[in-house]
């Protein structure tokens, strides 16, 4: 079956991406990480729909893709807002949120 | 012209409301305008309602009216309503001319006092309460009108709230009375509760029905209701608050706890009459305590130095006499003694409140004398007020109703003999306390210069009110002494008429009013020889009112006040100060693990993105190993 090694892949790039959204500083490449951690997950939808040949995947990889648009334009402004602010783009410079 | 009832109350209030929301913006002669005149036009609407109501009155003993509802949900509805019957109309009567005649005496009584409009924003506020109480259709209205006088009398009483002794005399009044508030409104829930119904004449017939003479639900809620009244009516044991509250202006003291709020438990009795009916365990136990306190109170009434405190100590015993006389089934002679006894008693505080005014302040009739000359009108109304309440025969009202209820108490099924010659005892102390003070006050040398007599405000009020105090007797004369009957009769339409025990006949009657009479004229002549400056006995220095073990009792009111303190404030301090810390240390501990808890908890809000991102995998992974087991 052509869904097994495409579920791989998809565990692959998801561990990819989180392991790089844990371990990067910047703030622009830990949405990079994000974005291909989204992109696994929809991989995922792909590989089930194609499996048991419904529609319900490609429909659920549109949904993710709106999102992750739509993400990607707020994330941007705030690390715009955020390097205009901080002049740096290193996350753990952003601690205002200390409880 | 009757639909007009619901104007009664409502002028007042609007009074108070326009008194309250523009008063600091009025002058002085407008407030005195506006505080009178709502008063005054409910008394002239009260006079037309009254008017109209005889019209017709054997045939339409009553009138109804409903204005709105006030709560209606499932099984309770209480409607704003009047309810007018021959009772409520005579109480009406009282509180708004009364009423009108102490604000009239106050616009110029209290003409130099800075809070002016407050004072007659508030006297307002009273009369609109009082009035709510007595024209109240059912138990929940009366009840918004109890309380609304227990808090206008609070207000009044620590109306000079500058002083802090005041204060508490007004929180005492209001602690006091709020025990027999209390034991009034569980009553009210017990019958709310087992009859599902709070209108007066309703709850009534519907309790006849339900219990039988003298059964247990009955006698409870007779004995909740009696508290309530017992501690509005300053009787024994809830009596600590009425001397005190003459911290009050001497108005104040004349409509409020003279006249009209104290007399309220006579009233509630008299409305409640078919209830206590059904208890007359609990009748006889309001005899009893009428007797205790109108001894108690008159032996007070002795020694006390301060003019003020001797009318209220009168006051108390007064209303004895008309727990006695409700206590025995009297219940036309204890309405007739209020009658009167608000005509002269409120005669007595006004004069008094004269006296006090030209002497610039002073109460304690040790520094006042010879003030007869001084001040002829106050004199002789003092005097015909005293004589009122002293009962002297034939020509004053006080005679005629303290005749009647001694009568009641000798003649009825359910009295004693002992009863009685206590009654007969108070009658003789009664003269002889009114005419100690007639004698302290206005006879014998000066010793505080007056300033002269009062105005013409002032003046009105008195003279009106020694004509009533001469002549208000005259409605209700007894079988060998003109058998007037105009009082019993138009009473009789509210309240049952009281069946006399066999065998008693006029001669009797004659023989019991001669006793009446003597004893009345015995403490006058006890009180002329010990009092009368010039007689022997006063001219060796003495009073009653030096300090032997026995007088301190009395000057402390039988050393209730010492009692309650040691009995009740005392141990309840105690209570509060040691173990209440102890219950303290118990949400303390709660408070401490509360804040260490998010002392630790906060640690985890670092405030960096990838430890929260971390957290969230670490999360999910623990969720999938549990789903995965």
């Amino acid at each position: 079956m052509l869904s097994t090694p495409a579920l791989v892949l998809a565990m692959m790039l998801f561990s990819l991406g989180l392991v790089g959204l844990l371990s990067r500083r910047n703030i622009l490449y830990m949405l990079l990480s994000l974005e291909i951690m989204l992109n696994a997950a929809s991989l995922a939808f792909i590989a089930g729909g194609a499996r048991w040949g419904q529609v319900d995947g490609e429909i659920m990889f549109l949904f993710i893709l709106t999102l992750a648009a739509a993400e990607v334009s707020v994330a941007l402004g705030i690390v715009l807002q955020l390097s205009y602010r901080f002049h740096t783009l290193d996350v753990d410079a952003f601690s205002e949120m200390k409880g | 012209m009757i639909s007009l009832l619901w104007l009664i109350p409502a002028l007042p209030l609007a009074g108070f409301l326009v008194l309250a929301l523009f008063g600091g913006r009025f002058t002085r002669q407008q407030v005195a305008w506006v505080g009178c005149g709502s008063v005054g036009t409910a008394a002239f609407t009260t006079a037309l309602v009254g008017w109209e109501f005889f019209q017709g009155f054997p045939d339409h003993e009553s009138y109804h009216q409903t204005l709105w509802n006030w709560i209606d949900t499932s099984g309770l509805t209480v409607g704003v309503s009047w309810y007018l019957d021959a009772l409520s109309l005579l109480m009406v009567a009282v509180i708004t001319g009364i009423g009108f005649l102490i604000h009239l005496y106050s616009a110029e009584y209290m003409a130099g006092d800075e809070g002016y409009a407050r004072f007659f924003a508030y006297m307002n506020l009273f009369v609109a309460a009082m009035l709510t109480l007595v024209l109240a259709d059912n138990l929940l209205l009366l009840y918004l009108g109890w309380e609304g006088v227990g808090l206008c009398s609070y207000l009044l009483i620590g109306f000079w709230y500058r002083e802090p002794e005041y204060g508490t005399a007004a929180q005492k009044a209001f602690i006091v009375t709020r025990i027999g508030d209390t034991a009034f409104a569980i009553g009210l829930f017990i019958l709310f509760t087992q009859l599902k119904s709070l209108s007066i004449q309703q709850v009534q017939s519907l309790a006849t029905e339900a219990w039988p003479v003298g059964s247990n639900l009955a006698t409870i809620v007779a004995v909740l209701f009696l508290i309530g009244a017992v501690g509005k009516s300053a009787q024994l044991p809830l009596q600590v608050w009425l001397p005190d509250a003459m911290a009050g202006p001497t108005p104040v003291s004349a409509l409020i706890h003279a006249a009209t709020m104290v007399t309220a438990g006579v009233y509630l009795i008299a409305r409640m009459h078919h209830l206590f009916a059904l208890a007359p365990l609990v009748q006889e136990v309001i005899a009893v305590i009428g007797l205790a306190t109108l001894l108690l109170a008159a032996t007070s009434a002795l020694v006390q130095q301060d003019i003020k405190r001797v009318l209220a100590y009168s006051t108390m015993s007064q209303i004895g006499y008309m727990f006695l006389a409700l206590g025995v089934g009297a219940w036309s002679a204890a309405l007739f003694h209020f009658l009167t006894h608000s005509c002269f008693k409120a005669l007595l505080f006004l004069a008094a409140g004269s006296v006090i005014k030209s002497l610039h302040h002073e109460q304690n009739i040790f520094w006042m004398g010879g003030l007869r000359r001084h001040l002829p009108w106050t004199f002789w109304t003092f005097l015909i007020g005293a004589a009122a309440m002293s009962g002297i025969p034939l020509i004053t009202s006080g005679f005629y109703s303290k005749d009647w209820i001694l009568w009641s108490v000798w003649s009825s099924p359910l009295s004693h003999r002992w009863i009685w010659y206590g009654a007969l005892l108070g009658a003789m102390l009664t003269g002889l306390y009114s005419f100690r003070l007639i004698f302290r006050v206005f006879f014998g040398e000066v010793r505080t210069q007056p300033t002269g007599e009062p105005g013409l405000a002032m003046r009105v009020p008195l003279v009106v009110l020694a004509f009533l105090a001469l002549t208000v007797g005259f409605l209700e004369m007894p079988h060998t002494l003109g058998n007037v009957t105009l009082f019993s009769q138009y009473l009789s339409h509210a309240l049952p008429t009281m069946e006399l025990l066999p065998g008693m006949d006029e001669s009797s009657e004659t023989r019991e009013q001669l006793a009446v009479t003597v004893s009345a004229l015995l403490g006058i002549g006890l009180a002329a020889i010990l009092f009368l400056p010039g007689s022997n006995f006063s001219r060796r220095g003495a009073d009653l009112s030096t300090g032997r073990p026995l007088v301190t009792l009395l000057q402390s009111g039988w050393g209730f006040d010492r009692l309650y303190d040691r009995a009740c404030v005392r141990p309840w301090f105690l209570l509060t100060r040691n173990p209440g810390e102890l219950l303290d240390r118990g949400y303390e501990w709660l408070t401490v693990g509360a804040e260490s808890c998010h002392r630790w908890m906060s640690h985890t809000q670092t405030g960096h993105v990838r430890w929260y991102a971390a957290t969230v995998v670490v999360g999910t992974l623990v969720l999938l190993g549990l789903f995965a087991m």
